[in-house]
């Protein structure tokens, strides 16, 4: 049953082939079976996971089911979930019980997707690699000595490896894309207040969306469907109609106008992964698309921008962790402070902290303009850049990430080279734009991303264009050959 | 920027995390790869640029000022380290 995706699940439910428990309870058997290697998840909810399939069987039986009725999926560790533990991946919320669900799970919920659990993730989602995470790192079910990206890289484990038919995940300045290249599944992020972030653990909010990881573009847009939408809870909330993604998977792709960025295929890039991103341009010239070069001059500021704008808005949003209301708090304080230190210092791993102070020192009385205004001012520019090639293309493709995923390890001592792996997700973040990672050819047996860059609210045509390529091509079927 | 462990020890200060006398050092070094790294901005001409602070240039979205919230109290301090009487506890901060 793990081989389907989530339409053909849907299918094989509604038929009442096999029921929504005996598909959970299917999906449940390999968490057991492959977690322990891949620590994929980090918490298993096997029995209310039940419980909701069960409540689904019921739905599909009185004929009142969705497309999302009974299909098992999994929450990154992100999200609130009511009644189950929220951990973020930190020692910092190793207890936290969220009193209320975020409105994304509700949203999910409410179409009748069945919670497997929640998935590893890099701490406060600050990471590419899934290292950071409290509770260990993941491993890349392609390759169990390699990472599988972050900051979502446990939601990106699972789907590659089947251990759920989709999963959720959120990307500040890539976090979702990435680990969909380095594991070889489809991840998209929706515009800045696509999807509500109430309930989400806000890492840096205007940067901030939360989006779905699938096999194909057609599972995402089924669940983008459930996710997307207008939430009065949140401020940044967009009061923007949602159009049918399902609907307009197929629309014909004549005349499309795609844009290649020059400065996405320069130096730092892995040739073979250019070659891979050439030969699934071809193919979309084959379906009727131009392909012309653009440029977006200012693509370099977007990591230094970055490196400014999200410590900047973490070391605000990560100050309520103070050791009273909720979270770690260390022994015997003897006083307020020490409680205050001991208790951060304590519950927060060495990444977060860093980018907590990177923060703080941005935002200190003196370095304010020279650092916070400066950066604001760039992202200004590379938004002005990505307005520019929308005025003369429809979609920007080129590669998710420079290299595929990377060993276990090799970054963890040099944060800059770490952070030098977003180089090509970071600029949709700044922007706000929606992007999607799809599979092409791999290299070396290591999944590659599409990368490809829409205009703000034009998340149903990348789903389509990604769909398109998906309908006519095989780089999206591969499964990591344990977990066939 | 160079920073050094004077520098961190007042930053962890203000960011209220207590960073050990050794960490400082190799926090120093780590800072200051990030603020060369962030140093790249000032390549760019930024003169007469108008600050981006919200993607879509959104302003704050205003709603009738009535509570929206019932009292919550007891399902959020049962997961506070230490409460009494419905209040929060910290140490003692009056002699």
């Amino acid at each position: 049953m793990h081989d389907k995706t989530m339409t053909e699940l849907a299918a094989g439910l509604a038929a009442r082939t096999f029921s929504s428990r005996e598909l959970t309870r299917h999906y449940l058997e390999r968490i057991a079976r492959h977690n322990p290697s891949l620590n994929a998840f980090i918490t298993v909810a096997a029995e209310s996971a039940l419980a909701a399939a069960a409540q689904a069987d019921q739905a599909l039986a009185a004929g009142t089911g969705g497309p999302l009725t009974g299909i098992p999926i999994a929450h990154k560790d992100i999200f609130c979930t009511a009644g189950l533990r929220t951990s973020c991946g930190s020692r910092m919320l190793d207890t936290f019980i969220a009193p209320y669900d975020a409105t994304v799970v509700e949203r999910l919920a409410a179409a009748g997707a069945v919670v497997l659990g929640k998935t590893n993730m890099d701490e406060f989602a600050m990471g590419s690699s899934n290292e950071t995470s409290w509770y260990g790192p993941v491993k890349n079910p392609w390759d169990q000595t390699r990472v599988p990206g972050g900051s979502s890289g446990g939601s990106a484990a699972a789907v590659a490896a089947r251990l759920c038919a989709a999963a959720t995940g959120t990307d500040t300045g890539g976090s979702i894309r990435q680990p969909a290249a380095l594991c070889g599944i489809t991840g998209i992020k929706p515009t800045y207040g696509r999807c509500s972030r109430w309930g989400m653990i806000a890492f840096a909010s205007s940067l901030d969306q939360a989006g779905p990881m699938a096999r194909t573009a057609s599972d995402a847009a089924l669940l983008l469907q459930a996710m997307a939408g207008f939430d009065p809870r949140d401020s940044t909330s967009m009061d923007t109609p949602v159009p049918d993604y399902v609907a307009g998977l197929d629309a014909d792709l004549t005349g499309l106008r795609i844009g290649l960025p020059k400065e996405y295929f320069g130096a730092g890039l892995d040739e073979r992964i250019g070659a891979g991103i050439q030969a699934a341009l071809r193919e979309y010239e084959r379906l009727g698309a131009t392909v012309v070069e653009i440029s977006l001059p200012n693509s370099a500021l977007s990591v230094p921008v970055y490196y400014v704008v999200a410590p900047a808005e973490c070391s605000s949003n990560l100050a309520r962790f103070d050791g009273v209301r909720y979270g770690h708090r260390c022994e015997d304080p003897k006083d307020l402070e020490d409680l205050y230190k001991r208790s951060r210092a304590e519950g927060f791993g060495a990444e977060v902290q860093r980018r907590i102070m990177i923060g703080t020192y941005v935002l200190s009385a003196g370095y304010y303009d020279a650092y916070y205004l400066k950066a604001q001012k760039g992202r200004h520019l590379i938004a002005d850049d990505f307005r520019r090639a929308f005025g003369q293309v429809d979609v920007i493709m080129g590669p998710t990430s420079p290299t595929t995923a990377f060993p276990i390890g090799a970054k963890m001592d040099d944060p800059v080279a770490m952070y030098l792996n977003d180089i090509y997700t970071i600029a949709a973040n700044l922007a706000g734009l929606p992007g999607i990672s799809i599979p092409v050819a791999p290299v070396d047996g290591m999944p590659v991303g599409l990368q490809i860059i829409g205009n703000y609210f034009d998340e149903g045509r990348l789903l389509n264009v990604a769909h398109r390529l998906q309908r006519e091509t095989e780089w999206h079927l591969g499964v990591p050959q344990a977990f066939e | 920027m160079a920073l050094d462990r004077s520098d961190v020890e007042k930053i962890a200060h203000l960011a209220r995390l207590a960073v050990s006398p050794a960490a400082c050092d190799r926090y120093a070094l780590d800072l200051t790869n990030i603020l060369d790294l962030v140093a790249r901005m000032d390549a760019v001409d930024t003169t007469g640029v108008e600050p981006m602070a919200h993607p879509l240039h959104m302003t704050q979205r205003l709603r009738p000022d009535r509570p929206t919230e019932p009292d919550q109290r007891e399902r959020f301090q049962a997961i506070a380290p230490q409460t009494e009487a419905g209040l929060y506890l910290v140490p003692k901060v009056i002699e």
